[in-house]
């Protein structure tokens, strides 16, 4: 076929502008709120995500691992009596205020952990290591959250509550959803830091002996031990992450701006390749006076829209991954994982052809007489 | 041999009811391969409206068709176009070449319809240029082409498809004198020397000299004893002589 679509797409550069930055500007609003969606979700369920435990042990109705409710430590020795069982722990997070050096204060959520086992361990370590916890005062917070806590390097000494709070290292990529930043230490400074009883635990974490049958494991705990939940992690971390984005609307406000971000790419593509259409409109007159069928004529339009919708999608890309990168270092990630990329490369293309049916529909209704006319 | 087109009480009337226009009314029409006709007339007399019905670009409100044998009368809207592709080539007074493409690529591009293309696509249309005395032009715009050099690009596509049949409408009309003559030689060899039917609607006088015969339209049907058969090709009148800017 020769190159009459492509042609016709270069030939006015200006419109080609315009169409093209109307792609970009919706690939990347769509990818930028995607992005925030797919960081904030993962950043809601974080700590459950990465705890290694197979099950949590809650007080009853706890919606989300922020709202825990303080019981009885002794149910761990309860819980570590049931068959199947290969390890059980008792784990601490709970907000608490962070004193800076020059005395204001911020919001934290602590996380107690028995820096012994495996369970709920701090990840992704820069400076440090996870047994430097065990000294007294001992915290590890992520690097993300230096400048809010005014922290600057290993070895300096805080307050959380009233206790001493000495920093031993920093982890890279542990957000909190919430404004407040994890502070991990061990589960003893962990109950002064928040105020906790010696004799009470937020959470009770399990994990399930190799071969052991999940649910069963579940029942019996629950069969076992009074007033608890047990909920398995993939549920748990489901439920927090509901409720953070869906009960507070935060998901449903990037969601949103993301469907706007594809109606907006949409119009402007619809807008510019319509107007194409009719400046090439006696070109389609001539090429059904002269037989070609409406498929064909379709084809040239589509192929437009293909190739308004790859270009586009490549310089949309490239400004998402600048954007993801810088994104990094801020609060809210931005994430970008290669399957969403993917998805993009085809919802940028299924805009694009969606577009051009507005110019389809134009040329359909084309009378061939119109090429008589002078 | 049959006509190349048959035109049997032909009726258009456009919009319905009593009081829509009637555009052409009993129109008997026959053209044949070879010949060179010109449909002849006031404006709003009915040529185009006929020229399109004997494309196929137009339906008719009553009356018999016959496009190579074929009755196109009854025909739906969708097997028109193939028809058209099979038996018609247009020419265009405004010549209607795409203007982002070359004139190899617009010929490339009737050659394209009916399914030829690549190598062998090129190849023909350089074959059909040079038959039209462009060769030198075939990676031209038309930006970069003369009117008459524009319209010979516009013949050499409506040749690409191989038509028996071919259709103009004002080839002339904006061209020069020495142009349009030579532009309608062109047009008399398809009729003469490659056994086209070539039919014209012009307005132009100083095309009859190249007519086999000329056909006027008054308000909507053939004038009454005004089918003429025009001066043999090649033998002006003094008249005409003026007009093709010859003295």
């Amino acid at each position: 076929m020769p190159p009459l679509a492509q042609r016709n797409l270069f030939h006015d550069k200006v419109r080609l502008a315009v169409t093209l930055t109307g792609i970009v500007f919706s690939v990347v609003l769509i990818v930028v709120q995607l992005g925030l969606f797919l960081g904030f979700t993962t950043a809601t369920s974080n700590l459950i995500d990465h705890s290694g435990a197979d099950l949590w042990i809650t007080s009853q109705n706890v919606p989300y691992v922020e709202q825990g409710v303080a019981f009885s430590e002794r149910k761990l020795y309860q819980v570590r009596a049931v068959p199947g069982v290969a390890d059980a722990q008792k784990i601490i997070t709970r907000f608490a205020q962070w004193k800076r050096h020059d005395g204001s204060q911020e919001s934290i959520q602590v996380v107690g952990i028995n820096v012994d086992d495996k369970l709920e361990r701090p990840w992704n370590l820069v400076d440090g290591r996870v047994e430097d916890l065990k000294s007294p005062d001992a915290v590890i917070l992520d690097e993300l959250y230096k400048q809010k806590l005014g922290v600057s390097h290993v070895g300096e000494v805080f307050e959380i509550g009233h206790f001493r709070a000495r920093v031993v290292g920093f982890t890279h990529g542990i957000r909190s959803f919430t404004t407040s930043p994890y502070v991990f230490t061990s589960f003893k400074n962990a109950q002064d830091f928040t105020n906790l009883r010696e004799d009470q635990t937020m959470f009770i974490l399990v994990k399930v002996a190799p071969g052991a049958d999940l649910q069963r494991v579940r029942r019996d705990i629950l069969a076992h031990v009074k007033d608890v939940d047990v909920l398995p992690t993939a549920q748990f971390s489901r439920m927090t992450t509901l409720y953070w984005m869906f009960t507070t609307g935060a998901g449903v406000a990037v969601l949103i701006a993301a469907v706007l971000g594809l109606v907006v790419g949409f119009v402007v593509v619809a807008q510019t390749i319509y107007a194409t259409t009719m400046d090439h409109i006696r070109e389609y007159g001539t090429l059904k006076a002269m037989g070609a069928p409406n498929s064909y004529v379709y084809k040239v339009i589509m192929k437009q829209a293909a190739i308004s919708a790859v270009i586009g999608y490549a310089l949309g890309m490239v400004v998402s991954i600048f954007v993801v990168h810088g994104s990094e270092k801020g609060g809210a990630a931005i994430l970008m994982p290669p399957s969403m990329a993917g998805g993009m490369f085809f919802l940028t293309l299924a805009m694009c052809v969606g577009a051009a049916l507005v110019s389809i529909n134009k040329v359909t209704r084309i009378d061939p007489a119109m090429v008589f006319k002078g | 041999m049959q006509p190349a087109i048959k035109v049997r009480d032909l009726t258009k009337r456009y919009d319905e009811g009593a009081a829509g226009n009637l555009a052409l009314r009993g129109i008997d029409l026959d053209v044949h391969a070879g010949e060179l006709l010109l449909l002849m007339g006031p404006s709003g007399s009915g040529k185009t409206t006929l020229l399109s019905i004997m494309g196929c670009i137009l339906t008719a409100t009553s009356g018999s068709v016959r496009i190579a044998g074929r009755e196109v009368v009854g025909l739906s809207q969708k097997q028109l176009p193939a028809l058209r592709l099979e038996h018609i080539g247009f020419v265009f007074q405004g010549f209607n070449l795409f203007p982002t493409l070359t004139a190899a690529e617009n010929v490339e591009l009737m050659l394209d319809l009916k399914g030829v293309s690549g190598g062998k696509a090129k190849r023909r249309a350089e074959e059909l240029l040079d038959q039209v005395g462009l060769s030198p032009k075939s990676e031209s715009f038309p930006a970069d082409l003369s009117g008459g050099q524009k319209q010979r690009v516009a013949i050499a596509r409506a040749l690409a498809g191989d038509p028996q049949i071919v259709l103009a409408d004002e080839p002339t009309a904006a061209l020069d004198s020495l142009t349009g003559k030579t532009v309608m030689e062109m047009m008399g060899r398809l009729a003469h020397e490659r056994g086209r039917a070539v039919v014209i609607v012009t307005h132009d006088s100083r095309v009859t000299p190249f007519a086999d015969r000329i056909v006027r339209i008054e308000d909507g049907a053939i004038a009454p004893h005004e089918e003429t058969a025009a001066v043999p090709p090649g033998v002006l009148t003094q008249t005409a002589q003026p007009a093709l800017g010859l003295i």
